[in-house]
């Protein structure tokens, strides 16, 4: 108990109370935000605020052949009205490649289109109003004559390149990644089994409740920017705003307001973005542009449009001997900035197989350019596509096998006792525990119990299906991510961890608050680790004027990286506090510590010193304090994972599903995921990022696709026709844990904001082909709609 | 986006409305809920320079039974609709119906009126006005007229209303003896539109079916009454036989045009199968 916050959190046989780590603690934000006392972008209120808006390419690939914007110009209430060419005399073009994908390729980009649009949505005019609704009617009264261009929306026709979209690239082909073990065809050929089979994925996009969101503040007398921005990476925006718009970069600061959901939509850089900063800085005047709902679909990112052709060899006995994978995804017609477009289609080819022990593995995988809007990463970037084809080819194997799917996985896992150990695509895992997951999840479904109701429920036509998907995860990135491709991302977090003067502790943390609780989490960490009440702490993130310098939240980063530091700064701090303490109690270090906010005795507990006190004396009378001593209770640290590229976590998924055959319809029955992400710090956090994340899993399986016709127009932009998936459609989702924490940090916290979107459509996938066995059909092109599924059993 | 600017009016009475459609003709637009035709608004699709609310036009909300009739007033919500027990002792289908109209907080908003002026294809009343018979009165400045659901809805987002003229309600035959209700669709999500649905009526009387009235919605620009499939039930027990032809039947009358998720072929089979649940639960 004396020891309450002694940490590390998991040190072997460590009889330490934990304080708030592990505790399913409310997070302080949350009552704010009920109370409707959140403040967005849209919600800030400034003098001489213009508006925005954007005139959109109406066609997939157009010649602008005039562009007059005299007319808008004149109509009531506009400020202004600018081309692509007005436009790039302030914000240089950029280009969406890195150097450790070796051969990306990409054009340059600009903030607006100049001459030609590439994809229906892109912007080649923006007119600013005094209102959104004044800006909006201008834009009625743009004058656009185009010259329709050949389009390409089909991936294997821009991978075949009858017509390029980009002449100067040669071709259509952004990026290229082959990968080989060798021994692959040997593997094959002494095979007893192979399987093969072909998996479509819908492109569908992260529907954030809030709108991207942009207010762009230049202040020409001191020649500074000041952005509000709902974005996931303040740091990395104010390196773009600097670089693109030539201001230096300690004068951009970028803030983060609240931020409503982001799901990796807003890590990125977009071009009407851009293009609203740049015009602040044209108008000298404050400019905002909030996306709206149509916007939104057409513009932000969309992801996961791939076709993957996926082979395994196996023995009889159920031995997996190799993977052989050929994957192709498009892009839309940009490498996005500054991340690239091709980490996606790299993460499949990494990923792919990534459970299993096999040691042959063999990838072919091709980004293909295409005249659809831009994709790039969205929450568990190709981790998605990767466990589907896995699971569902591991699933078609167990079945020509004739053995229990549940069976085969134990088989052919990596085991708990092989760590570390390095994966056939170079991948490393310090320590996972595919066993111990796959053990607890099959306790907790109850999975012979579920087998046998299953099998008597067929005999009454109803046909109910139980999928399984183990996964793995990218999680705590190191520089390896972006960074050795030249990225100005950072892979480093950093928090500064105050004493108040009253006690209170003040937590300014890199990493950032999209909603789901970050600042909750390092509250718990900050408390726990100085020693301090959860109330004694106030938490900051989310302003590069303010904070340490750090690359915000993204790739299930924010605990895992933004939490170590805090955790250190956290003990620093406490350090500080007990020398501070010593001097005013003239008492040995030694034997204080803090507990509830109090310096105590280590061994008594005995109350010694409040730190309100603590504070009074160190801030207001250190007149008191021997002369040579100087107090510091305002700590940073910061943090980077270097021993492994990235930290990975494991977990298994299930899925138990009816379907409907006369109807195909597939109704969520329960779900379930059991994962391990070390140390867990508020496990309701954690349990809702994992069921928010299923759920993000079941829109792709069964619901969201971003349609589009063969002219390359977007069909279903609006909530009403591109499904989100609702509450009622959705299965309870039980969630368990195993906890393996890493030894890199002293936290011990891995990612898990990914897990759930990562395999819930494998494993509704192999859900619905479970139910649909005894009709010998098969589905393999998400989302599994009702159509795709009476197709699959010959009804339609 | 945001709406056009337009003038907005709440007139107190039916005369102020008229008043005012005729001087802004088809620059005015009737306000009723406001659930559709603001998201319209929104999306720009329409802009038109005036809307005329009705919301406190006296006598346009309730429902009454008077004789072998129920009376659904335009302004009529949805909820008041799915609470109202004449709805269900007498409209048993407008009560399995309405709970399939969108989520609770439209219900609580969206009129009777503005479903039927509006005639979504896909909208679940027009479907039960013309499996029911029902009749709407309409009126204008100079008269009020009525008109058979029947003939009311004349093609996508078409209906009988003319120029200057309000729905003012719904006359609804109550269900009569031996007779039974059954409505069923299929929307992806709760509270989606249809993709296909079944307002069915018919009388049960001695484990045979007759005087069937079929209509399905989400099939065509209007709610389609399949009389050919009706006519292979008349007089029959709905055994396998006679449901398959039925269902056969619905191939000549159901143009079951493709949609963003589901071919015409998808369609067709989900309309027959739907009859065939539908009769399944009539004749239980
Ligand atoms: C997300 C969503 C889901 C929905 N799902 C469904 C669904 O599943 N099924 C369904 O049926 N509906 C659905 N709706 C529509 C909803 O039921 C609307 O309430 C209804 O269609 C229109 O009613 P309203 O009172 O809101 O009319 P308004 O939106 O005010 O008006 C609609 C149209 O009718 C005209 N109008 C309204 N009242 C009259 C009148 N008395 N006389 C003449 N013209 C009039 C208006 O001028 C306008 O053109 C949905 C709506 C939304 C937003």
């Amino acid at each position: 108990m004396n020891a309450r916050a002694e940490l590390p959190l998991h040190a072997p046989g460590a009889t330490t109370d934990k304080g708030y780590i592990g505790q399913s603690v409310p997070r302080p934000n949350a009552r704010r935000l009920l109370q409707g006392r959140g403040a967005y972008v849209d919600d800030l209120r400034f003098a001489r605020l213009a508006h925005v808006v954007f005139f959109r390419s109406p066609y997939a690939h157009a010649r602008l052949k005039r562009l007059d914007l005299s007319k808008a110009a004149r109509q009531p209430g506009v400020i202004a009205a600018f081309d692509g060419r007005a436009v790039a005399e302030y914000c240089k073009p950029w280009v969406g490649v890195l150097g450790h994908l070796k051969g990306i390729k990409s054009p340059p980009q600009f903030a607006i289109a100049i001459e030609r649009a590439c994809c229906q949505g892109e912007a080649v005019a923006a007119v600013v109003a005094e209102t959104r609704a004044q800006g909006e009617d201008a834009l009625q009264h743009v004058e656009a004559d185009w010259e329709e261009l050949p389009v390409v929306t089909d991936m294997e026709e821009a991978l075949a390149g009858k017509v390029v979209i980009h002449a100067d690239l040669g071709d259509n082909v952004c990026f290229t990644r082959g990968l080989d073990t060798g021994g692959v065809d040997e593997a094959f050929a002494k095979a007893d089994v192979i399987v093969e089979e072909t998996y479509e994925f819908g492109r569908h996009t992260g529907v954030t409740l809030e709108g991207r969101s942009i207010l762009a503040d230049y202040n020409a007398a001191e020649h500074t920017l000041t952005v509000y921005h709902s974005t996931q990476a303040p740091h990395m925006m104010q390196d773009v705003f600097s670089r693109h718009l030539g201001i230096p970069e300690a004068n951009v600061r970028v803030i983060c307001k609240d931020v409503g959901g982001s799901f990796g939509i807003k890590v990125h850089v977009y071009p009407d973005e851009m293009a609203t900063a740049a015009i602040s800085v044209m108008l000298r005047r404050p400019v905002k542009f909030i996306a709206d709902r149509l916007e939104s679909f057409l513009t932000d990112i969309h992801a996961r449009e791939h076709k993957a052709r996926v082979r395994i060899a196996c023995t009889r006995e159920g031995e997996i001997l190799a993977f052989d994978l050929w994957d192709l995804t498009a892009i839309g017609p940009y490498s996005v900035y500054p991340r690239t477009s091709g980490i996606e289609g790299n993460q499949v080819v990494n990923l792919t197989g990534g459970p299993y022990k096999h040691q042959q593995y063999r990838a072919q995988m091709n980004v293909v350019f295409t005249n659809k809007n831009v994709t790039c990463q969205y929450r568990a970037v190709g981790h998605p596509i990767a466990v589907a084809l896995t699971e569902g080819i591991v699933d078609l194997a167990a079945e020509k096998l004739g053995i229990d799917p549940a069976e085969f996985r134990r088989k052919n896992l990596i085991p708990d006792s092989a760590y570390p150990y390095t994966f056939p695509s170079g991948i490393k895992f310090e320590k996972l525990s595919h066993h111990q997951s796959l053990d607890r999840l099959l306790e907790l479904m109850s999975y012979k119990e579920l087998r046998e109701e299953q099998r008597a429920l067929r005999d009454k036509s109803i046909y109910r299906g139980i999928g399984l998907a183990a996964m793995i995860e990218v999680t705590n990135p190191s520089p390896a991510f972006y960074g050795v491709g030249g990225a100005r991302i950072s892979a480093q977090d950093g928090a500064t961890l105050r004493l108040e003067p009253t006690g209170m502790v003040t937590c300014i943390a890199s990493v950032t608050e999209q909603g789901q609780g970050t600042e909750g989490a390092m509250a718990q960490i900050a408390a726990s680790a100085v020693g301090v009440a959860l109330d004694k702490v106030r938490v900051i993130t989310g302003d590069t004027g303010v904070t340490p310098y750090g690359g915000g939240t993204w790739a299930s980063r924010g605990a895992g990286i933004g939490g170590e530091a805090v955790l250190q700064a956290g003990r620093a701090l406490r350090s500080n506090i007990l020398e501070v303490a010593a001097h005013i109690l003239h008492a040995d270090r030694a034997e204080l510590d803090i507990v509830g906010g109090e310096v105590v005795n280590r061994l008594t507990l005995e109350s010694r010193l409040p730190l309100v006190e603590l504070g009074r004396v160190a801030y207001f009378r250190p007149d008191t304090l021997p002369l040579k001593f100087q107090s510091e209770l305002t700590v940073t640290r910061h943090y980077t994972p270097r021993e492994y590229g990235f930290t990975f976590t494991n977990g298994i998924q299930a899925c138990l599903v009816e379907v409907d055959v006369e109807t195909g319809f597939v109704k969520l029955l329960k779900h379930w995921c059991v994962e391990d992400c070390g140390t867990i710090i508020n496990p309701m956090l954690v349990d809702e990022q994992i069921r928010g994340g299923v759920v993000q899993g079941i829109g792709a399986a069964l619901y969201e696709e971003c349609l589009y016709s063969a002219e390359g127009q977007l069909l279903n932009g609006s909530l009403a026709d591109y499904l989100v998936p609702m509450s009622a459609e959705m299965p309870d989702i039980i969630v368990a844990h195993i906890e393996t924490p890493p030894r890199q940090s002293d936290l011990g916290a891995k990612g898990a904001g990914e897990a759930g979107t990562a395999g819930a459509p494998g494993a509704v996938m192999n859900a619905i082909n479970d139910a649909l066995r005894p009709f010998k059909a098969r589905v393999a092109a998400q989302p599994f709609t009702p159509q795709r599924v009476l197709q699959a059993l010959g009804k339609v | 986006m945001k709406a056009p600017s337009f003038s907005y009016a709440r007139p107190g009475s039916l005369s102020g409305v008229f008043e005012l459609l005729e001087r802004h003709g088809d620059r005015a637009r009737v306000l009723a809920g406001g659930q559709s035709l603001l998201a319209s608004l929104n999306l720009r699709l329409s802009a038109p320079e005036l809307l005329v609310d009705i919301a406190c036009v006296p006598g346009l909300t309730g429902i009454t039974v008077a004789g072998d009739k129920v009376r659904i007033g335009a302004l009529t919500t949805h909820r008041q609709i799915e609470r109202s027990p004449e709805v269900a002792r007498h409209l048993p289908l407008l009560a399995q119906a309405v709970r399939n109209v969108a989520c609770a907080a439209i219900r609580n908003v969206g009129t009777f009126g503005g479903s039927i002026a509006l005639a979504d294809p896909a909208a679940e009343y027009p479907a039960c006005a013309v499996a029911l018979d029902a009749t709407f009165v309409l009126a204008g400045r100079a008269a009020e007229r009525r008109v058979r659901a029947r003939e009311f809805f004349r093609g996508l987002y078409e209906t009988a209303l003319r120029p200057g003229e309000l729905l003012i309600a719904g006359e609804f035959p109550v269900s009569g003896d031996g007779y039974r209700s059954v409505f069923l669709e299929l929307a992806r999500r709760r509270g989606d539109y249809a993709m296909v649905g079944i307002a069915a009526h018919a009388r049960t009387a001695g484990g045979r079916i007759s005087d069937a009235r079929l209509a399905f919605l989400a099939v065509s620009g209007t709610p389609v009454l399949a009389v050919r499939a009706a006519a292979a039930l008349e007089g029959r027990p709905p055994d396998a036989r006679t449901v398959a032809a039925a269902q056969a039947a619905l191939g000549d009358e159901l143009e079951a045009p493709a949609d963003l998720y589901a071919s015409r072929a998808t369609k067709l089979h989900l309309a027959r199968v739907l009859l065939g649940r539908a009769l399944g639960a009539l004749a239980r």
